[in-house]
């Protein structure tokens, strides 16, 4: 009996849920080529042009100025008074591989077992998420969905928000490996193990890491000689988590590491040096202006947020909102995230605050745009209006960091994105909701 | 009897105080002339270049060039905004205990003696410019636990925080919380949303059996008494549940119903135009806007996220425009944060709603300000700058829905309670050297915000961990 009510209860969860996640836009995107006039254009990397033309031909961006000759073939659109900015970029999120996180058939975020490098969050990537459309309309273009369970979760994916696969969404496929380190302190008051043994315990399980890591190394030299050179060697078996690791540690895809107190972030620059020839960044790093210094020296960029509250008690109220800003003054390339998933949109916010608080505003603005792109490698393609880059852009009313700046228009891929999102339907349908008998 | 019971209460307090040596400070009642400030009056418009006089924690006058009486300190806000202080009507802040989930209905139970007034947040909450905080019990129970309506005077005792003479507040709470706490987790009802209805009409004809059958049985021992002869009456004991029960039900408690589903709001609704039940908000109804005729009809109010949605499966048919769908169809709608961190900014939560669906940034600002006062029953004394009101104002560098503005003076009864040009860092007035010190044990877990709401903890002692995770 009981087995069965569980069974009833799937069915009807699974029916329910496959029945109504689909994200249900009806509107076509346009694509071809368009010409936004007259806005004020944020480059990004080369400042800002004042009633400016940005051309768009296909996927790309075809000029960037206020110069150019736009003939009849251009669908010409008149942003006079507006601003246009780069997509944004929430580089951290598990936006597609969560849709609701209280419900775990729908959580696709946290494989089993400590050391996945073998996981892509590209494979469950759901494009049909409602939370898609919710948040690309918000002017957040592109995302890093992030994976996050033991130690190695796997790889994170940069994925732009429109697309009918993951194929077609992505940007990069391997965005970064996300890993998260032990904690060489103590948990808190409820921790009743020794000084010894939490020494003892952290070493274990980092020695632990470190074998994963040579072993990875040898198994990459291993196939590398085989493949110079194969004859008289027996060819190595094939193994996924190995292989995995294989561009990470060739430097093509950065490792995530996520820390919050200052010792983890010690711990973690530490760790780093030991592993030369791979790339880092630190995800989270609430006390980063603690060890600001030691970060920027150590040359690790670092993504972030600001709406939390303060870490120790003892700390000002303000330090959350200054963390990003004493960073970056202290020379650490800072991006600024999300955190969240069904939330993304808030990112700008966050940015916000920090700018507020020391980032300013032009930096708060490269921290959703140029630097997440440089930090997962993908500033060829986006992060900036630039001619030849992906057309992700979009224009606003204002300020996109203040809260009442509201988003006219969103490009992503040079595709003219429908600006309609569940939020949006349900406002058009229940504004008035009996209109049709009044 | 509970006013009574109160003072006594108070007194016991009192004297426990005065008995170990110390010192109970009245509360302070200050005085500051604010100038050439544009006062955002929520009320009465915005008044440019204007000045707000607040003498002995009054709002005294509103005007132009007004003089300092003698002794009267005052502050220059040329250039800044004047605003009233903001007002959270959801919080578990400095809550102790949140949850007495033992039992689908604890009315009884009270967060009156669970309010810790030397949570450091508190200070935060002054710093974003929160003057009054509604600290909930849980959600639980379909019916929980009275609410306790505080201000935030930093540095008092935990008596000196209540917001005098303000309404009683009782917490219910429909939908996937009380049915996984009781039904999933301990298999009571209610399990669904049908039990929920039953729970509730339950309790309120049980209540008022007892009422009928308490008041026989006092009249019949008033008369026993009176005549000093015959049979003695069967007692009926008094029941303190049952009491609380009967004064929901005649109106001498707000109800504040944790929420999110279109069909529950109604169905409560039907419940309590049953017994003849008014005045009571929604909290949370991210479906709200799917009946916001029906709640305009019933003169039902709402206190909703900004823009939280899709944490969990009630929740994934929701928009960030129910604010402003509430507010164009007449509902007295607020703002709130559930949360410690969004309780800082919630002048940004509330331009949000300005973002979503146009709202006037006036009617943005009422739901941070008035309508949360109006749905504490405190709207005669704050949320909204005139004259007459207590002295609860912030002092804005900017406008308040601008990013880049930081409130600079928040206010109490007209005493500064934060002052960010002396803002320490250090603000802690009571230090458990047991559980803080220096490397950071015990820092706070920040990753996810939503592992901050306190709307179900304490239930995780029923559920096993997992619950932990689950809030709202």
């Amino acid at each position: 009996m009981k087995k069965l009510n569980i069974f009833v209860v799937i069915a009807a969860l699974l029916f329910g849920l496959n029945a109504t996640t689909e994200a249900q836009i009806t509107e076509k995107p346009e694509f071809g080529k368009f010409a936004i006039t007259g806005a004020t254009i944020h480059t990004v990397t080369n400042g800002t042009i004042e009633g400016g033309v940005i051309l768009i031909d296909g996927n790309e961006i075809e000029y960037v100025g206020n110069n150019a000759k736009i003939t009849n073939e251009y669908t010409r659109i008149d942003a006079s008074g507006k601003h246009v900015y780069p997509g944004f970029i929430d580089g951290w999120t598990s936006l597609g591989i969560v849709e609701i996180s209280a419900v775990a058939v729908t959580v696709d975020n946290a494989e089993l077992g400590d050391f996945n490098p073998h996981m892509y969050a590209f494979t469950a990537f759901n494009p049909h998420s409602a939370s898609v459309p919710v948040t690309r309309v918000s002017g957040v273009t592109t995302v890093l969905s992030a994976p996050s369970s033991g130690i190695i979760a796997g790889k994170a994916a940069v994925m732009d928000l429109w697309g009918y696969s993951p194929d077609s969404m992505s940007v990069k496929k391997s965005g970064a490996l996300v890993m998260e380190l032990p904690s060489s302190t103590g948990g808190g008051w409820w921790d009743d193990r020794s000084e010894k043994e939490i020494k003892e315990e952290y070493q274990q399980e980092i020695d632990e890491i470190n074998e994963f890591f040579e072993k990875a190394r040898f198994y990459d030299r291993m196939v590398k000689a085989y493949e110079a050179d194969p004859s008289g060697k027996t060819k190595p078996d094939f193994d996924p988590r190995m292989e995995a690791m294989r561009e990470v540690l060739a430097g093509e895809v950065p490792i995530a590491i996520e820390v919050s107190r200052e010792q983890e972030i010690l711990d973690a620059i530490e760790w780093t040096k030991s592993h030369e020839g791979m790339e880092f960044f630190l995800v989270g790093a609430e006390e980063g202006w603690r060890v600001a210094e030691e970060i920027a020296e150590a040359g690790l960029p670092v993504l972030t947020t600001t709406l939390y509250t303060p870490s120790r008690d003892y700390d000002n109220y303000q330090r959350p909102y200054q963390n990003p800003g004493l960073m970056a003054e202290a020379g650490v390339k800072v991006a600024i995230v999300s955190d969240d998933t069904e939330n993304s949109r808030n990112a700008p916010f966050e940015a916000g605050y920090a700018a507020a608080y020391g980032l300013g505003q032009e930096e708060a603005i490269k921290a959703l745009t140029i630097n997440p792109a440089e930090i997962f490698g993908v500033d060829d393609k986006i992060g900036s209006l630039e001619a030849g880059k992906q057309a992700n852009l979009f224009i606003s009313d204002g300020n996109p960091l203040q809260p009442m700046t509201k988003i006219e228009q969103v490009f992503i891929k040079g595709y003219k994105i429908p600006m309609d999102s569940r939020h949006i339907q349900l406002y058009e349908e229940f504004l008035d909701r009996d209109a049709v008998n009044k | 009897m509970n006013l009574r019971e109160n003072k006594m209460k108070k007194l016991i307090t009192l004297f426990i105080l005065v008995a170990f040596g110390f010192t109970v400070q009245a509360q302070e009642k200050g005085s500051v002339l604010i100038q050439n400030a544009t006062v955002i009056t929520v009320t009465n418009g915005d008044l440019e270049d204007t000045d707000v006089l607040i003498r002995d924690g009054i709002i005294e006058e509103i005007g132009k060039d007004l003089r300092a009486p003698r002794g009267v300190e005052t502050v220059d806000a040329s250039g800044k905004f004047v605003m009233p202080g903001i007002i959270d009507a959801h919080s578990h802040l400095n809550g102790v205990d949140i949850n007495e989930a033992r039992n689908p209905v604890t009315a009884e139970v009270t967060m009156e003696e669970s309010v810790d007034p030397n949570e450091v947040g508190i200070y935060h909450a002054l710093a974003g410019g929160a003057t009054t905080i509604h600290l909930m019990h849980g959600s639980a129970n379909v019916i929980g636990g009275q609410g306790e309506t505080l201000k935030l005077r930093y540095g008092v005792s935990q008596e000196e925080m209540k917001f005098e003479d303000a309404s009683r507040t009782i917490k219910f709470a429909l939908g996937e919380n009380p049915t996984r706490v009781h039904g999933q987790g301990n298999g009571v009802q209610p399990r669904t949303r049908m039990g929920v209805e039953q729970v509730v009409r339950g309790h309120f004809d049980e209540a008022l059996d007892y009422k009928r059958k308490r008041e026989a049985y006092l009249e019949a021992k008033a008369e026993f008494d009176r005549r000093g002869r015959g049979t003695p009456p069967v007692p009926v004991a008094k029941n303190l549940r049952y009491e609380v029960l009967n004064d929901i039900i005649e109106g001498e408690i707000l109800v504040h119903c944790h929420s999110y589903r279109a069909d529950e709001i109604l169905m409560l609704m039907r419940v309590f135009n049953d017994y003849g039940v008014e005045n009571y908000t929604f909290q949370h109804a991210n479906e709200a806007f799917k009946v916001a005729p029906e709640l305009a009809k019933n003169g039902a109010h709402t206190s909703v996220f900004s823009d939280w949605w899709a944490y969990k499966f009630e929740v994934y048919y929701s928009t960030a425009y129910n604010a402003s769908i509430l507010n164009a169809n007449g509902v007295v709608n607020s703002i709130n944060s559930d949360n410690d961190q969004l309780l800082r900014t919630l002048n940004h939560e509330a331009a949000k709603v300005v973002r979503y669906g146009n709202t006037s940034v006036n009617d943005a600002l009422k739901m941070i300000t008035l309508h949360p006062a109006i749905q504490l029953g405190i709207d005669d004394r704050v949320g909204s700058i005139e004259e007459g009101k207590d002295g609860d104002v912030v002092i804005w560098s900017g406008h308040p829905f601008d990013i880049y503005s930081k409130a600079e003076m928040t206010f109490v009864d007209g005493t500064k309670y934060f002052d960010l040009a002396n803002d320490a860092d250090d603000m802690r007035i009571h230090i458990n050297p047991g559980t803080e010190f220096e490397d950071g044990s015990n820092f706070r877990r920040i990753v996810d915000n939503r592992e901050e709401d306190a709307c179900l903890q304490d239930t995780f002692i029923l559920l096993g961990e997992q619950s932990a995770h689950n809030h709202n």
